[in-house]
């Protein structure tokens, strides 16, 4: 198996365009919502590379989560080899939190996300941000604040690259006989 | 060797068994290193409990008395939320062999996931891992006088945390090398993680003939043992051994080669000293060392439950991996598994 890059979808060529707009997004949320305090919280790898960058921009605290975990495919695939601690340096109970992962897909990675806050203790409220979201849903989850929705073929998945200039791409699974 | 690692691991290179850290690879010991480093979160959790093990079951074999590693591995396995059942089974010297195939045969039936084995003989859980239940995950808890795997990992994860990288370190183990059972899985360990400076530091009697050819140096004087050492591991001395004339008493031994503060004075001042307990103040060690600000002790002990966790974690993916790989093959292929 191998990775190929497809032909780019024309919004995903300007990435810091859609970080912009979905900053853009997150701060109509919080107004809306009435939440002036937020505690931003990404999830291993590419929700960490943009919580650092929405946390700048809110001047909020910063915590990450890696849900190796909490996963619900462990009798599938095994323990993910690299798994790195989580780290909330704060209390979460009683706040808000801005949940804050790269791509939506399945929904499965926010689930098993928000087990593992709930085991850290009880927040006020969870809002879900996202870069993009994949019109894949098996689960009942979706983004508050979402910069693009986009349709994949199968095969086909996102992949944002970083930490220090952020690139979200179009990747294809190719398969080498 | 290669034979400790293929019973160790699966075709495609994965933990299945936790015997002893002699065969696995660096990057392996790396692995489990690093993924105890994220169990240690864990223990800080306001729920200490993460649901990787949900619905599996682990036992508890334990053949000989050991609370503390008992305790740790029964805390490790609820925090990976799986059903932990605890036998303490005395055995026999006449009935030993047969009751512990016809015992294990047993659990297995019960559709058991892991074996944690404490055992007096040496080999038990190689014996096991390799010969009664190859696909039920292993983990050596303290094996005779030959290994205690997870008590040398989770000194290696007591170093790491606080020393950081092995290579430039000068690591003393002082005591009863001979009749230790965590000395020699400390050494590999050491050894494949990069430290070169390995001291042993006892007296002639305790100090197993020709160890120095796994590259250690010995030695019987404490003070210059532990000159400018950066780590100092003390191995508890079991009083039986003064009965059996390898020494000739607790306060002979303590002048000799007791860990005071006036002689933890030669080794680098920001030296940890670290021992696996229960400890014999005034023995091995003067209580001011071991309640002392570079005592790791207590500190070794929950690092103990969150490596317990990860090789528990890792052993259990690499077996339900192999189960599945051996379960995808045509059935001609398998063989009858025992």
């Amino acid at each position: 198996m191998g990775a190929k890059r497809t032909p780019q979808h024309p919004e995903l060529a300007d990435t810091p365009a859609l970080v912009n707009h979905l900053l853009h997004q997150v701060d109509q949320l919080l107004t809306t919502q009435k939440i002036d305090q937020p505690l931003v919280i990404g999830i291993h790898t590419g929700g960490v590379w943009l919580a650092k960058v929405l946390a700048e921009h809110l001047q909020a605290p910063l915590g990450q989560l890696d849900i190796a975990f909490y996963r619900d495919d462990f009798s599938k695939h095994g323990l993910h080899p690299q798994v790195s601690p989580s780290s909330l340096p704060f209390n979460i109970n009683d706040q808000h939190i801005l949940l804050v992962d790269d791509v939506l897909m399945s929904g499965r990675t926010v689930r098993a996300a928000m087990n593992e806050l709930f085991d850290f203790g009880r927040p006020a409220s969870i809002k879900l941000v996202t870069l993009c979201s994949v019109n894949q849903r098996e689960l009942p989850i979706q983004a508050d604040a979402c910069a693009l929705t986009l349709d994949l073929k199968p095969g086909q998945y996102l992949q944002l690259e970083g930490p220090d200039t952020l690139k979200l791409s179009i990747i294809e699974h190719v398969n080498h006989e | 060797m290669s034979n400790l690692a293929n019973l160790q691991l699966t075709q495609s290179g994965e933990l299945r068994h936790f015997l002893t850290p002699e065969g696995l690879d660096r990057l392996m010991l790396e692995r489990i290193l690093d993924t105890a480093d994220s169990f240690v979160v864990v223990g800080n959790q306001e729920v200490k409990k993460v649901p990787l093990l949900r619905g599996r079951t682990v036992v508890n074999l334990f053949f000989e008395n050991s609370t503390r590693t008992r305790s740790t591995f029964e805390l490790a396995a609820k925090r990976l939320s799986a059903d932990v059942l605890t036998l303490d089974i005395k055995t026999s010297a006449t009935s030993k062999g047969e009751s512990l195939l016809d015992t294990l045969q047993n659990l297995r039936a019960m559709h058991s996931d892991m074996f944690v084995v404490r055992h007096s003989d040496s080999g038990a859980a190689h014996f096991i891992a390799e010969q009664v239940t190859p696909d039920v995950a292993i983990i050596n808890a303290g094996d005779g006088r030959h290994a205690h795997p997870t008590q040398a990992m989770l000194d290696m994860l007591t170093i790491r945390r606080h020393k950081g990288r092995f290579e430039p370190l000068s690591v003393a183990i002082v005591g009863d090398i001979a009749h230790s059972r965590v000395a020699r899985d400390q050494i590999h360990a050491l050894k494949t993680l990069g430290c070169d400076d390995i001291r042993l530091v006892g007296p002639n009697t305790l100090m197993p003939q020709g160890i120095q050819s796994m590259g250690v140096s010995t030695h019987n004087n404490m003070d210059t043992g532990i000159a400018g050492a950066d780590v100092i591991i003390m191995l508890r001395l079991q009083t039986e051994r003064m009965a059996s004339a390898f020494l000739p008493s607790a306060g002979e031994y303590f002048r000799l080669y007791g860990l005071t503060v006036q002689r933890l004075a030669q080794a680098k001042p920001d030296a940890i000293v670290m021992h696996p307990g229960p400890i014999n103040r005034g023995i091995e060690i003067e209580s001011a060392v071991a309640d002392g600000p570079q005592s790791m002790i207590l500190n070794q002990v929950g690092y103990g439950i969150a490596l317990r966790m990860a090789v528990m974690s890792m052993a259990m993916s690499g077996q339900m991996q192999q189960r599945q790989s051996q379960a995808n093959q045509p059935s001609s292929l398998i063989g009858e598994q025992k």
